[in-house]
């Protein structure tokens, strides 16, 4: 038996029609909202995970932030989603950019431990190394490159 | 200490070291070499599965060569390194689980032994002052204690259980055979022994409760004296800690540390790395990319010494900095490890 989801009945959105890309980081926003959920045939887009605000480019300071919503409080998908973001982020930024990955407040039962988890890069380079976690996260991110 | 005051520093980078093709998350100065007209080595390992060893060219010279690759024995990423007192063995620890020991038998390196037990990533490794114990820990929220006998065989005599959460490094005090490790549970925690017996237990917990820190604490480090200590974290704060040497020395367990003051206010983001040089000076490496030196200031307050800001080597690397290490004899030479996968070298001048 295929193991229970987590959220089994996700709402789906219609993805968003998509401006010319004026605004710096643009670029980088249309990619994420491309992502795959780890649970879903769905964008993150599709699922509400990432909105258009959800990514603040600082581009003079070198800084990105991503706000993301779980699709459910005690989503415990939240850290491979998180860790979807995180390589997505480093594989398409230039290498100056800082990157701080967040769950927006309030919607994650455990959003501290969460939060810290996605931020503390020795722990991001572990799981890279993990080979399903890896393939999990290129599956992800499958859709994100087309 | 006081030479430092009023005069004016500035950090110098004397050489960019190339070669890794991954991250390089740490240093380790070989401490049996730097003096005596012994060229100095410095170890670094890496996210590319590698340590180099770096030689200087001559004892007073500024450029360093790579004089070997260690290779073909981790399977992921070699976190930490350190040398043995005697500087004749390397300890690599890495996130395949194992801690190795390398010798060098003429101009190689060979993995004379492996150390497995951990469960998963371990972290960091740290000899004692004897070179009798080592210390590692892991992301199994473990630090062990390992007794160095004869022939390269090493004996676990204690599994230290007391974390919560993951160990980010372990150090031995420079002259105490006490022990230290710092935590993604936002504590230090200090372990001693019974005297003659192998039974180790955590004597202190230095937490948010006592003016610790507030999140992850990465790193640690000592002064030449070792009566105190300075810590680092992600909470953007480096915390300095005192105790009363003497009581610490005659294995009194109950010798507890004291907060002296805290930095906060200087760095941007996570402080990865803390080393207080044989001089007095603390150099800090932060994922802002900056390298910071303090020391202590003159102008002491009612309340006890304090530590100001010398300088700010702004951009002192294109990506995060995760180890700085301040050469064990010839103190004014700093390295420093990075994600952008160099190492550099610094001289501290004042003039």
């Amino acid at each position: 038996m295929a193991p229970a989801l987590i959220n089994a009945n996700p709402v789906v959105y219609e993805k968003k029609e998509r401006p010319a890309r004026s605004r710096p980081g643009d670029a980088f926003s249309h990619h994420i909202r491309d992502i795959k959920d780890p649970e879903h045939p769905y964008s993150l887009e599709e699922l509400k995970v990432i909105t258009e605000d959800a990514i603040e480019v600082d581009d003079k300071r070198s800084y990105v932030r991503v706000t993301f919503t779980p699709t459910v409080e005690h989503c415990s998908m939240a850290t491979v989603i998180g860790l979807c973001l995180r390589v997505k982020l480093m594989r398409s930024l230039p290498s100056r950019f800082k990157v701080d990955i967040k769950v927006a407040p309030g919607t994650h039962a455990t959003e501290d431990a969460v939060n810290k988890q996605l931020n503390d890069k020795e722990r991001v380079a572990a799981a890279l190394e993990n080979p399903n976690l890896v393939d999990m996260v290129d599956e992800c991110l499958t859709p994100s490159y087309e | 200490m006081t030479l430092l005051e009023e005069e004016s520093l500035k950090l110098t980078e004397v050489q960019r070291l190339e070669g890794h093709t991954d991250r390089v998350w740490g240093l380790a100065w070989n401490p049996a070499t730097g003096a005596d007209g012994v060229p100095a080595i410095l170890a670094s390992c890496s996210g590319d599965k590698t340590v180099r060893i770096w030689q200087q060219r001559s004892p007073s010279s500024t450029s360093f060569d790579c004089k070997a690759v260690l290779e073909d024995t981790h399977t992921r990423t070699i976190r930490s390194c350190a040398w043995s007192p005697s500087g004749k063995q390397l300890a690599t620890a890495s996130f395949d689980a194992t801690t190795a020991i390398w010798e060098q038998n003429g101009s190689d390196f060979e993995c004379v032994s492996t150390l497995e037990g951990h469960e998963n990533e371990v972290k960091s490794v740290s000899w004692n002052a004897s070179g009798s114990l080592l210390a590692t820990c892991s992301r199994d929220k473990c630090v062990w204690i390992w007794e160095v006998l004869p022939g390269n065989e090493f004996d676990c005599v204690s599994v230290l259980q007391g974390h919560t959460q993951d160990v980010k490094m372990v150090q031995w005090h420079p002259t105490a055979d006490v022990l230290f490790s710092c935590s993604y549970d936002n504590t230090i925690k200090v372990w001693a022994d019974d005297g003659d017996s192998d039974d180790w237990h955590c004597v202190q917990t230095l937490g948010e409760s006592n003016s610790g820190h507030s999140s992850t604490v990465w790193a640690l480090s000592f002064n030449s004296t070792g009566d105190k200590m300075v810590t680092c974290s992600d909470d953007l704060t480096i915390k300095v800690w005192d105790v009363d040497i003497i009581k610490l020395q005659s294995g009194d367990g109950n010798a507890s540390w004291r907060h002296v003051c805290t930095m906060s206010g200087y760095h941007d983001r996570t402080i990865f790395s803390v080393h207080w040089s044989r001089e007095g000076i603390i150099a800090t490496g932060a994922a802002d990319d900056a390298i910071r030196l303090f020391a202590e200031s003159q102008d002491h307050s009612v309340d006890g010494p304090l530590y100001k800001l010398l300088l700010k080597k702004e951009k002192a690397h294109d990506m995060d900095i995760n180890s700085v290490q301040w050469s064990s004899t010839e103190n004014k030479l700093l390295a420093s490890a990075s994600d952008d996968g160099t190492i550099k070298i610094w001289k501290l001048e004042s003039f």
